[in-house]
C-alpha cells in the first residue's frame, strides 16, 4: 500500500508544516484566506510572482501561512513594504493581506496614499471592527455604539468606511463582501488580483471571541450568518452612502472597477514624454499603456 | 588662506557666486575651497550669504572666521557683515544697493544690478558682480571664472552670463586704473 | 563577496563642485543603487532632489513617501525585491524611521541610510549642524541589534563612503548608516569621481542550492544567511517576529537567544573587517584625540596647534563609529595620559570611548550642543590642560 493520505485542496498554497493556525474556532480569516487560495487557484498566474505582505494583528498572521513569498512586516507598514516589492520588481503581483486596524487605522496614511497613486496592488482587508489580537479595543472600524474593550460604554466616534476611504483616495477596483459570500470573495480577489492599479476588497468577518461576545451577536456560524443576512448587495453603489452602522443593513457588492494608469505607468509615460529617449523605461509596458 | 563672503538678499544669486568661485579656484584651477551658506527659513529676501575660504591645502575648519573680501549687494546684509570684515579687508558693493554708511575703509563699487538691467536681465547682476570681484581681487584668473560658469548657470543664458561677467571684469579693471593714477 | 566594478551608467566621471548632500546621491549611484525612497526633511533634501533628477536617465524608480514611516517600509521592500535600496533623513525622520530600522535589522535586509543631523531634540535646529543622533544610531531601534554606522567629513567621503555603505550592507546584510551632518551635507567641495572600472562595488550573496531547501536566516561558514530575490520561486517566508532559520516565527527564550546572538555576533565577530579608523602620531603621543566625522576636520587643526608647541598629541578619527573600535582603544588607553573627545553634541559617543579606556587613562570630552562646529582654539585649550 503506498496510497498517499487524500491532501486538501488548498493545502498547496499553504505551510502546512505551520498548522495548526493561531485563529480562533469560528474565526473569519479562515475563510478569507480559502477564498484567497481559490482565486490562486483558479486564476491564471505565475505562482512564483505573487506575494504576500501581511502587518501585525490577526489577520497580519496571513503571510505565515501561505506559501508563496510572504512577509510579515511591521504593524500598519504593509502597505508601503509592498509598494518597495512591486516598485523594486514591477512583474511581481503583490498582494496586501491584513486587518482593518492594521490597513485603515495606523496604517491610514500609507493606505490613502498608496491609492492616491494608484500603486499596483491588491489590498484584501479583513475587517473585524475591533483590534482582536490585543483584546478587543476599539478601532477606525467600531460602529458607533458598539461596544470594545477601550469604549466599554460603547463607542461614539465616527467610523471610516473602508470603500469610501478607497474610492476617495483614488482606488480603482473597490468590493465589500461578508465572510460567508465565500465565492463572490474569490472572484472578486480575482478580479483584483488581475487588474493593474489599487485594488481594494474589503470582507466583514466575524471575530467570536472579543467584538461578537461583547456585542451578543452569538456564537461563530451564527455570526457569520447574522452578517451574511443582514447584507444586501448593491453593485456600484455610491461608496458614500454605504457606511456600517451598529446591527444595521451591510451593503456589499462590487463598487468600483474603473481604468486609470498605475503609478508606474504614469511614471514611464510622463518620463518618456518630458525625457524622451534619455528615459530609461522602467519594468515591463503594459501593451495598452505603451 | 583667503576668506571671502559674498552677501546679499535671497534671490540674487549670491550662493551661485561662491559656487562659481569656489569651483574655478578648486576644480579649474585645481586648489582647495570650501563653501559653505546661510540662510534662514525665507526662500527670498531676508539677508542672504555665502563664504568661501581657499587655499593651496586642504581646508580644515570650514567656515570663515574674519573674511580678507566681503561683497555687498543690499543694504541689510552690508550692516550685517561690514563690521566682521577684516582691518584692511576688501569691500566690495553694489553701488546703487548699497550706501555705506563710514568712510573709514577703502570700498570698490560697481552698478551691478543697474549694468545687468542694461544687458537685458537683472537676474544676471551677480555675473556683473562677479566679473567686478574677480578684476578687484585676481582671485582667479577671469578664464577660470568662465570656465566654471557651465553647470552652473542655464545653457541658454550661458552667453548672457559671460556678457555680464566682462561688463564688471572691464568695468573693474577701468577702477583699478583710476586708482593707480590718483 | 564578489565584487564586480561599478556601472558606468550611474557614474558621473569626472572632477565636480559638489556639496555633501548631491555626492551622498552621486555614491548611491555608483554603488549601483537604483531604488531611492524619501520623505523631505531639511537639511538632507538636496539628496533626493539630485537622486530624483538623475535616476529615469540611469534606469530606476525615485518616490517620494507619504511618511519616513513608510519610507523605511518601502525600502526594505525593495531591497527584497533585489535592488540596492537607499534613503536620506535628518533627526525627526530619523527618529520615525527608528521602527522599521528595527525591522531591517530582524530581516537582515541590506539598505543604506544617511542621516545629515541637524541640531535637536525635536525639531531643534533644522538648518544648523550636530552630531547628536550618534547614540540613537546605535540603540535608536527597540531590542538588540548591531547596525554599522560611518561618518564622512566632506563630500568626497559622502560620495566615497556611501560605495562603502553600500558594499558593506550587501556583504554583511545590514543597514548602514552614513552619519553625516548639515555642515558637511551643505558644503561645497571639489570632489573627484573616478571611471566605473576604478569603482569596486560588492554584489549580494545569493544563495544557489535546491528551492525547497532554502532557509532565509541560515548562516554559512562566515556567517552570513545568502539571500534569495522574491519572485525567483523560493516561497519563502520571513517575519519581524523572533525567528528560527527558517524565517517562522519561534515565540520562546531559546530562539530568542539563537535570533539575537546571531543579530550582533554576525556584526561583532566581523569588528576587525568592518571598523575603519584613520591614525596620526597615534604610538608616541601623550594625548590623542578622538572624534568623527566635520569634528575630525576641525580638531586636526587644534592639534597642530599643539604639535607647534611642543606637546605630543596624536590623532584617531573614527571613519567607523559603529562598531566601535573597542580593540584599538583598549591598547590605547595603556599608553597615553589621556583622550580627547570633541563631539557636535552634550557627549554621547564620548561614554563608549570612556568604557572602552576602562580607568586607564583620562577621557575629557569637549562638547559643542550643536549649530556650528568647534572653535578649533577650544580643543586646543582641553589638550592643553589633558597633557599636564
Amino acid at each position: 500500500m503506498n496510497k498517499e493520505k487524500p491532501r486538501h485542496p488548498v493545502e498547496q498554497f499553504l505551510r502546512m508544516d505551520r498548522m495548526p493556525h493561531i485563529w480562533c474556532p469560528g474565526c473569519g480569516i479562515g475563510t478569507v484566506v480559502t477564498s484567497f487560495t481559490e482565486a490562486l487557484r483558479k486564476g491564471e498566474m505565475d505562482l512564483d510572482k505573487v506575494c504576500v505582505v501581511s502587518g501585525i494583528g490577526c489577520t497580519g498572521r496571513v503571510a505565515g501561512y501561505i506559501k508563496l513569498d510572504s512577509f510579515h512586516t511591521t504593524h500598519g507598514r504593509a502597505v508601503p513594504f509592498a509598494t518597495g516589492l512591486k516598485l523594486g520588481n514591477p512583474e511581481l503581483n503583490v498582494v496586501v493581506f491584513s486587518g482593518d486596524g492594521d490597513i485603515v487605522g495606523i496604517g491610514g496614511n500609507h493606505f490613502i496614499h498608496a491609492a492616491r497613486r494608484n500603486m499596483d496592488l491588491t489590498i484584501i482587508v479583513v475587517n473585524n471592527f475591533n483590534y482582536a489580537m490585543t483584546g478587543g479595543q476599539v478601532a477606525a472600524t467600531t460602529p458607533i455604539e458598539a461596544n470594545a474593550s477601550t469604549s466599554p460604554y460603547g463607542n461614539f466616534e465616527y467610523p471610516f468606511s473602508i470603500p469610501y476611504l478607497a474610492e476617495a483616495s483614488g482606488a480603482t477596483y473597490v468590493a465589500r463582501w461578508t465572510a460567508l459570500h465565500i465565492r463572490r470573495i474569490t472572484k472578486s480577489i480575482q478580479e483584483a488580483m488581475a487588474k493593474p492599479g489599487f485594488s481594494v476588497v474589503e470582507v466583514i468577518t466575524p471575530c467570536v471571541t472579543l467584538y461578537g461576545r461583547r456585542n451578543r451577536l452569538g456564537d461563530g456560524l451564527n455570526i457569520l450568518k447574522y452578517y451574511y443576512d443582514q447584507s444586501e448587495i448593491q453593485h456600484n453603489a455610491d461608496p458614500r452612502n454605504i457606511n456600517i452602522s451598529y446591527q444595521g443593513k451591510l451593503i456589499v457588492g462590487k463598487f468600483v472597477d474603473k481604468e486609470k494608469p498605475t503609478f508606474l505607468d504614469a511614471m514611464n509615460q510622463h518620463l518618456n514624454k518630458v525625457l524622451g529617449d534619455d528615459y530609461q523605461k522602467y519594468g515591463k509596458i503594459r501593451e495598452d499603456q505603451q | 588662506m583667503t576668506e571671502i563672503r559674498f552677501s546679499g538678499y535671497g534671490g540674487q544669486g549670491i550662493i551661485r557666486c561662491a559656487m562659481i568661485a569656489g569651483k574655478a579656484f578648486s576644480v579649474v584651477e585645481g586648489k582647495h575651497t570650501t563653501m559653505t551658506q546661510s540662510f534662514g527659513p525665507e526662500a527670498r529676501g531676508g539677508a542672504c550669504s555665502s563664504q568661501l575660504v581657499a587655499s593651496d591645502e586642504r581646508v580644515l575648519y570650514p567656515y570663515i572666521t574674519k573674511p580678507e573680501v566681503l561683497v555687498c549687494m543690499s543694504q541689510e546684509a552690508y550692516e550685517k557683515y561690514e563690521p566682521n570684515l577684516r582691518e584692511n579687508g576688501t569691500l566690495i558693493i553694489d553701488k546703487d544697493l548699497v550706501k555705506p554708511n563710514s568712510q573709514k575703509r577703502k570700498i570698490y563699487s560697481v552698478p551691478a544690478t543697474r549694468f545687468a538691467e542694461e544687458l537685458g536681465n537683472r537676474i544676471i547682476a551677480n555675473l556683473v558682480m562677479m566679473g567686478f570681484f574677480t578684476a578687484i581681487t585676481q582671485f582667479v584668473s577671469p578664464e577660470s571664472m568662465k570656465k566654471a560658469l557651465p553647470g552652473l548657470v542655464p545653457d541658454r543664458y550661458l552667453d548672457l552670463n559671460y556678457k555680464a561677467f566682462d561688463k564688471g571684469y572691464e568695468y573693474g579693471l577701468k577702477v583699478l586704473e583710476e586708482e593707480k593714477k590718483s | 563577496m564578489k565584487k564586480n566594478k561599478a556601472d558606468p551608467k550611474g557614474v558621473l566621471t569626472g572632477t565636480h563642485f559638489l556639496d555633501g548632500d548631491f555626492s551622498l546621491a552621486e555614491g548611491a549611484l555608483a554603488a549601483g543603487c537604483r531604488f531611492f525612497g524619501g520623505y523631505p526633511i531639511t537639511p538632507s533634501t538636496e539628496t533626493a532632489e539630485r537622486f530624483s533628477e538623475r535616476i529615469p536617465r540611469v534606469g530606476g524608480v525615485f518616490i517620494q513617501m507619504e511618511d519616513e514611516l513608510g519610507t523605511m517600509a518601502v525600502l526594505i521592500g525593495a531591497s527584497w525585491a533585489g535592488k540596492k535600496a537607499m534613503s536620506v533623513t535628518s533627526g525627526p525622520g530619523f527618529s520615525l524611521m527608528m521602527e522599521n530600522l528595527g525591522l531591517a535589522c530582524m530581516l537582515e535586509t541590506p539598505l543604506v541610510l544617511a542621516n545629515v543631523q541637524r541640531g535637536g531634540p525635536s525639531t531643534g535646529l533644522p538648518t544648523l549642524t550636530g552630531q547628536q543622533d550618534m547614540m540613537q544610531a546605535r540603540w535608536g531601534s527597540h531590542g538588540d541589534y548591531e547596525i554599522i554606522a560611518i561618518s564622512p567629513d566632506s563630500p568626497q567621503e559622502c560620495f566615497d563612503f556611501t560605495i562603502e555603505a553600500f558594499n558593506l550592507s550587501e556583504k554583511y546584510r545590514v543597514p548602514v548608516l552614513v552619519m553625516t551632518d548639515e555642515c558637511v551635507g551643505h558644503m561645497h567641495e571639489k570632489v573627484v569621481i573616478p571611471p566605473a572600472e576604478e569603482i569596486e562595488v560588492s554584489e549580494r550573496k545569493l544563495y544557489k542550492g535546491p528551492k525547497d531547501q532554502y532557509l532565509p536566516f541560515k548562516p554559512d561558514k562566515d556567517g552570513i544567511p545568502p539571500m534569495v530575490k522574491a519572485g525567483d520561486g523560493y516561497q519563502f517566508h520571513v517575519t519581524g517576529l523572533t525567528h528560527d532559520e527558517r524565517g517562522y516565527p519561534v515565540i520562546n527564550a531559546e530562539c530568542q537567544d539563537w535570533c539575537v546572538r546571531h543579530l550582533v555576533d554576525k556584526i561583532k565577530n566581523n569588528a576587525d573587517d568592518i571598523i575603519q579608523i584613520e591614525e596620526d602620531q597615534t604610538d608616541s603621543a601623550e594625548v590623542v584625540v578622538v572624534s568623527y566625522g566635520i569634528s575630525s576636520r576641525v580638531a586636526v587643526r587644534a592639534v597642530n596647534k599643539a604639535r607647534k608647541e611642543g606637546l605630543k598629541v596624536g590623532n584617531l578619527r573614527l571613519i567607523t563609529v559603529w562598531p566601535f573600535p573597542e580593540k584599538r582603544i583598549r591598547k590605547l588607553a595603556k599608553d597615553v595620559k589621556a583622550f580627547v573627545f570633541p563631539e557636535i553634541n552634550y557627549g554621547q559617543v564620548v561614554h563608549e570611548l570612556e568604557r572602552c579606556a576602562g580607568g586607564q587613562c583620562k577621557v575629557v570630552g569637549v562638547p559643542h550642543m550643536g549649530g556650528g562646529v568647534h572653535n578649533p582654539d577650544d580643543i586646543y585649550k582641553v589638550i592643553k590642560e589633558a597633557a599636564k
